[in-house]
């Protein structure tokens, strides 16, 4: 053996493995693409999705999410750790390319890392290759013994599946392992031939395994040698090449499904991309019904799934036992795609979805939260993917019956309850209220700048109503030249839209699109988050939206609202986020600031707040149909108030305070527990002009008078 | 299997507040939403499960205007496969009894094995069907809850009696049946369906098509005509029963037992 | 003036309740005329039965015949054809086996028929003029019915109070042999009785209805009790399923059942908006609730405020001493 001189210089102990390096490299990778190309091959079936606008916010997402790795530490130990992993990989890229060629062509040297540049990468790589030796070992732990809940199975789901992710983790291990010997060994028969060692960082993996073979003879250390590069490029092709079979598919697919991420918050996708409503009639069949109706960026999801369940954890349909978790419908999706769509041989039979892969109650009982996405760290999709299967569904005729009527009158009505449209507008008639507070129908006699628009649930429920009127007496008081549509309003939509009704919901917009242009009006306000959703998002061409929690806000910060002291200063308030206010329009600290600015007023934050809140469950038409669950949203949502030290939630949605003050009755929390609305406390709280008159907020309920008398 | 389902369009009973008009002759109309008769609805779902086993077809027909139409068409995107309006100027007016002999025409126009209506309608007749089968001497079975197909052309029926229990029977065809609301779980149809049969042609049959005596039938010819409607006592708020509990007992007893709420 | 007969429904050799209220609405068509009873049967039943009518009915119509042994309308009205004179006036009560007797029956007769009558003013010029409600009954009807060919009239259960001095001592006419051999083209097989769980509460007109004032799952039976006493389902609010003291198929409300009873005891039930939505058609609601100023109370027709648990037994009780029950200890 002739000595070398460059460290850099590789020795001639792989030559006689050439052949067989080359040849493994040629299967791994021909493999590894065929494989490829046969995962893409669903892809290529799919419906079309558009994701190729605005690249450079697309690029921001990638940045992100994905090299700053943004929603990782939600999850503390497990962010912390994947950081770590991911760091390393990212480091470590440009050295496996470098041993696996070094194989086939002995003198490689990288460009660019030859001299000093080279020995500072191999400094980073060794430390790389320990760091994420040391993480899957902690990783495998993890697993085995502390056994975080949310990687758990449940039967109906199937096995577990640690033993596929303690194999993914301890081949990686190897790798690691078998890269750091291969620098072992060939560093300690640097050291053994007098040559130029390269220098190992201290204490890495590599260089706590040189020690180890420090006194190997140098026959041992070149069969070490070349026995560590074999591992390491048949680990490496073998972990290539199965990847695409499970979870790890991610390394591959993460920076792609970054890329294409969703864009627009709060929004629905359309029925069929390229589609546009009034060609929808052509459409032959609505909805996702077999796994070809997916679009190609879903099933990219289902093959970017990490199997964390982080999704699942935050899940409140989940937390109350209702059939769905959103770990499953991605996993069992991706499971039914490798199963379908063979390596070898023809796709087969392409079963309906529904009935087969998810029950209808899974789908059913999503209220569209939003918490699963919030969560990700890959930004899989879901709720565009429910709210497709239900409009399969409903295609199909398949809704349940106690869904059949609210639908019906929403269609004839314009409103869930079936009542009729000109008594829409009595909550503003309450007598008390009409002579302080006269709110105007803008009908074409009358005219306003600002429309209030109240939406159903306010409009009609005899609870709700004092929404409604505290909203208008707000409005009032800062001097806002405001009017209703009254019954010329309808629904707006938002859950008829997202329980999968398409049709219907364009029946509704349209409508309200109509008379909103048709009042002139050139700003809207609401107190119902669901119908800021609707008109923000899912409507178009449609003057300003506001939502009352940020015009309180900004009256309070130019003075036109001022606050009284709070009554009883030992009350503690806690604000609940609701989901289309806080998750999905991002309006978390406005709320807050209103409730802040109120003199004496304790405050305290319930754990699971901001963009964790957790779901009173009153979303996609849910208040007229409930899946089988152990316990209502609304009471586990209450109990975590009073957890928190609260006796007062506060929150800003109407459908939100029917879920949680029916919930307080049923937790038997009656008289230790009360909510109100932060329109009404706000009302209640507001300093008025005149201190004689100095109505407390007692408002009139009206009840609706059952049909007939 | 050839079934037949007479519907009807009615308001809206849960849709609907039902006043007076002004006039005090009539129910106000103006505001109010119409829909398929619900037992109607249940029959035309049966009849459709009942093909999609046995095969044939459904048709569905009414007795009425131009704005019956739209049940038909209702039916028709929820998968009837044929519609028919049966409308004339003669036949306005009709009692039951007179609806009855109209259909029963148009029934023996054609070749049907089995003929459904709903059990009753708004106005509570639950008598149609009774009377289209004593006319085509056909068999008869009213609130049907369960139908069962079974060889040489016989029907398991269950129908609905007092306490929640069913009456089994055998029932020949071809025969006529009443459905009772309940009896399955109708699918949904939605606005896109409805849309989707908005141009199919519907055909009318009148007198003439039907061969039918304009004298049988009509205004002239019913024996039953509604005089006026009127508001029965309405109360404001509840009457708050007073008194020793026992008072208070026999005092509601008597009005529960009024109203028809004890057995 | 028509004669008037009524047709009497029997179970057990026993007649129904509605006898005596045919007896009574006949006195409405025709105050001087006396109505006859016709029943149909077989065996010692079927004479018990026509034995115990002629205590209240100046004569009794028998028609026994084996095959009507089980009442099937096919062959009770065939017979009934054969045996009723033209152009007579034939009562019938609105349940179950009028519904299916009685419009074929106006056909094959070529009589008026109208049905769920309950009111009945009186008859001018061979025109009867009565009183039916439309639209679940949010609206009353005054109608005229044609009855010179004769008619059927199905009359409402309890809509008729009995009379009170009931001519004794009717005589009993066998009118079998005028019928003959009967056939039908539709055959009973037998009879299945409901199980608590096959209770659907949409078809019930009477209903029991209990929320959380009931308080626990103990006291749910005494609800049940009275339930069975009036011949009413049970069936509840919302918070009743959450605490799984009732299935979900009891559950009246915007996210459960919507009812059209006619009459509907609301115990222990606040009257939510929610749990209010569910009820349609204007039914008689009676209130009971311990809180005076519960929400349900401005929607009900008949409030009273007592202890719910204590209410309750005794009303069953009284129920069942009408119906001769012998009344149950209350705890």
């Amino acid at each position: 053996m002739e000595g070398i001189q460059l460290a850099t210089q590789v020795t001639p102990w792989l030559a006689s493995g050439r052949t067989l390096f080359l040849l493994i490299h040629l299967l791994g990778i021909t493999g590894f693409a065929y494989i490829v190309a046969m995962r893409l091959v669903p892809l290529l079936r799919a419906q079309r999705d558009l994701r190729f606008d605005r690249p450079l916010a697309r690029v921001g997402k990638v940045l992100k999410f994905g090299l700053a790795q943004w929603k990782h530490p939600r999850y503390r130990v497990a962010g912390i750790l994947h950081i770590f992993i991911f760091a390393g990989f990212i480091c470590l890229v440009i050295r496996a390319f470098y041993v696996l060629i070094v194989g086939v062509s002995e003198n490689f040297v990288m460009p660019g890392l030859s001299g000093e540049a080279g020995h500072v990468y191999n400094i980073i790589t060794d430390y790389s290759a320990t760091v994420v030796f040391l993480c899957m070992v902690i990783a495998i732990v993890r697993r085995l013994v502390f056994k975080p809940a949310r990687y758990a199975v449940p039967e109906k789901f199937g096995k577990a599946h640690t033993a596929d992710a303690v194999f993914l983790l301890a081949l990686i291990a190897v790798l690691m392992l078998a890269d750091s010997l291969f620098s072992a060994a060939r560093a300690a028969g640097q050291a053994q031939q007098g040559q130029t060692v390269e220098v190992l960082a201290a204490w890495s993996l590599p260089w706590m395994l040189k020690s180890l073979l420090a006194s190997s003879s140098l026959s041992a250390l070149k069969d070490v040698y070349f026995g560590a590069y074999l591992l390491h490029e048949v680990t490496f092709y073998f972990l290539l090449c199965y990847r695409p079979f499970g979870i790890q598919f991610h390394v591959e697919t993460s920076l792609f499904n970054l890329y294409f991420a969703k864009l627009e918050r709060g929004t629905v996708k359309p029925v069929r991309y390229g589609v546009s409503d009034e060609h929808l009639d052509q459409v032959k069949s609505f909805g996702v019904k077999t796994f070809e109706d997916f679009t190609w960026k879903h099933m990219l999801d289902f093959y970017s799934c990490a199997d964390c369940g982080r999704c699942s954890d935050n899940c409140p349909a989940n937390a109350v036992g209702r059939p769905l978790s959103p770990r499953f419908i991605t996993t069992k999706a991706r499971d039914y795609a490798f199963q379908h769509y063979p390596m070898f041989g023809k796709s087969t039979n392409h079963q309906p979805l529904i009935g087969n892969l998810y029950s209808e109650d899974e789908i059913w009982s999503c209220t569209t939260c939003g918490a699963c996405e919030e969560e990700c760290p890959l930004l899989v999709e879901y709720i565009d993917k429910i709210v497709d299967l239900r409009r399969g569904m409903i295609d199909d005729g398949n809704v349940p019956q106690s869904l059949q009527k609210p639908l019906k009158a929403l269609e004839s009505r314009g409103n869930p309850y079936g009542k009729l449209e000109k008594k829409r507008a009595d909550w503003a008639n309450a007598k008390e209220f009409r002579q302080t507070c006269p709110v105007k129908t803008l009908d074409g006699k009358n005219h306003a700048d600002t429309l209030y628009f109240v939406d159903s649930v306010t409009s009609y429920d005899d609870r709700m109503q004092s929404i409604g009127r505290a909203t208008a007496k707000i409005l009032d008081h800062v001097g806002e030249n405001f009017g209703i549509l009254g019954a010329a309003e309808k629904d707006s939509g938002h859950e008829v839209r997202r329980f999968g009704e398409e049709t219907l919901f364009m029946a509704l917009r349209d409508h309200n699109v109509d008379a909103i242009k048709a009042s002139g009006a050139k700003r809207i306000v609401t107190a119902d988050p669901h119908a800021f959703n609707a008109l923000k998002h899912d409507y178009k061409d449609l003057p300003p939206v506001e939502h009352i929690s940020q015009v309180i806000a900004s009256e309070l910060k130019s003075g036109k609202i001022k606050f009284n002291a709070v009554e009883n200063v030992d009350d503690v308030y806690t604000y609940h986020d609701p989901c289309y206010l806080g998750r999905h329009n991002q309006i978390y600290d406005d709320p807050r600031n209103v409730l802040d600015a109120i003199p004496g007023l304790k405050r305290v934050e319930m754990s699971r707040s901001r963009d964790r809140s957790f779901c009173c469950g009153g979303g996609g038409l849910a208040m007229f149909y409930e899946p089988k669950e152990e316990e209502r949203m609304g009471v586990k949502r209450v109990r975590m108030a009073a957890e928190a030290g609260a006796n007062v939630i506060v929150t800003a949605c109407p459908f939100c305070m029917v879920n949680i003050e029916d919930a307080i009755k049923v937790a038997g929390m009656e008289g230790k527990m009360t909510a109100i609305d932060l329109a009404e406390l706000t009302e209640k709280q507001m300093m008025r002009e005149s201190p004689v008159v100095e109505t407390k907020g007692t408002v009139e309920i009206q009840q609706e008078s059952v049909a007939g008398r | 299997m050839e079934i037949l389902v007479c519907a009807r369009r009615v308001p809206d009973t849960s849709e609907n507040e039902i006043t007076l008009n002004s006039a005090g002759n009539d129910i106000e109309r103006d505001e109010l939403v119409y829909s398929v008769n619900e037992p109607d609805n249940y029959a035309v779902e049966e009849a459709l499960q009942i093909v999609a086993k046995a095969g044939g077809n459904v048709t569905v027909v009414t007795v009425g205007g131009e704005d019956d139409e739209e049940i038909l068409r209702r039916e028709m995107a929820m998968g009837a496969h044929h519609g028919v309006l049966i409308s004339d100027e003669a036949f306005s007016g009709s009692d039951g009894r007179g609806i009855a002999t109209i259909l029963k025409t148009f029934v023996q126009k054609g070749n049907y094995d089995l003929v459904l209506t709903g059990v009753q309608a708004e106005d509570g007749g639950a008598q149609v069907g009774g009377m289209l089968a004593a006319m085509l001497d056909y068999p008869f079975a009213s609130l049907v809850n369960s139908i069962e197909v079974l060889d040489g052309r016989k029907l398991k029926i269950g129908r609905e009696i007092a306490g929640g229990n069913r009456e089994i029977s055998e029932i020949d065809l071809p025969c006529v049946l009443s459905i009772q609301t309940g009896i399955n779980e109708p699918r949904y149809v939605g606005m896109r369906g409805i849309r989707a049969v908005a141009s199919v042609p519907i055909p009318t049959y009148g007198v003439s098509e039907l061969g039918i005596d304009p004298g049988a039938v009509g205004e002239a010819a019913a024996r039953v005509k509604r005089v006026d409607y009127f508001l029965p006592q309405l109360g404001k708020g509840a009457e708050m029963l007073e008194g020793s509990r026992e008072e208070v007992i026999d005092k509601l007893v008597e009005l529960v037992a009024a109203k028809g709420g004890l057995k | 003036m028509a004669r008037i007969f009524a047709y009497i429904v029997h179970k057990g050799g026993v007649a129904d309740d509605s006898a005596a209220e045919l007896a009574a609405a006949a006195r409405k068509i025709d105050a001087t005329g006396s109505p006859t009873a016709v029943v149909t049967g077989w065996g010692a039943e079927l004479d018990t039965v026509c034995n115990a009518l002629r205590g209240s009915y100046t004569e009794v119509w028998k028609i026994a015949n084996e095959s009507l042994a089980y009442p099937n309308a096919e062959l009770v009205r065939k017979s009934l054809v054969k045996v009723l004179p033209a152009g007579s006036v034939v009562l019938v009560s609105h349940e179950h086996f009028g519904i299916d007797l009685a419009p074929g029956l106006s056909v094959k007769m070529n009589a008026a028929f109208v049905s769920d009558v309950l009111g009945i003013e009186g008859s001018e010029d061979s025109h009867l003029k009565v009183v039916r409600q439309e639209f679940g009954g949010q609206v009353s009807a005054h109608v005229d019915c044609d009855i010179s060919s004769g008619a059927v009239v199905t009359v409402r259960p309890g809509a008729f109070k009995p009379l009170e001095n009931v001519p004794a001592g009717g005589s009993l006419i066998d009118k079998s042999a005028d019928v003959g051999a009967l056939t039908a083209g539709r055959r009973y097989l037998q009879t299945v009785v409901a199980e608590s769980g096959d209770v659907d509460i949409t078809q019930h007109s009477v209903l029991v209805s209990i929320g959380r004032g009931i308080q626990e799952k103990d006291n749910v039976a005494m609800a049940q009790e009275l339930a069975d006493a009036m011949g009413a389902a049970l069936s509840c609010s919302r918070p009743v399923v959450d605490a799984k003291w009732l299935d979900k198929s009891r559950q009246v409300g915007s996210s459960g059942k919507t009812v059209k009873p006619k009459v509907y005891l609301a115990c222990g039930i606040s009257g939510a908006f929610q749990h209010l939505v569910g009820i349609k058609g204007n039914p008689f609601i009676v209130a009971i609730n311990k809180n005076p100023k519960a929400p349900i109370f401005q929607v009900a027709d008949v409030g009273i405020v007592d202890d719910l648990l204590e209410f309750l037994p005794e009303l069953t009780n009284k129920i069942r001493e009408m119906h001769n029950v012998p009344a149950k200890r209350t705890a």
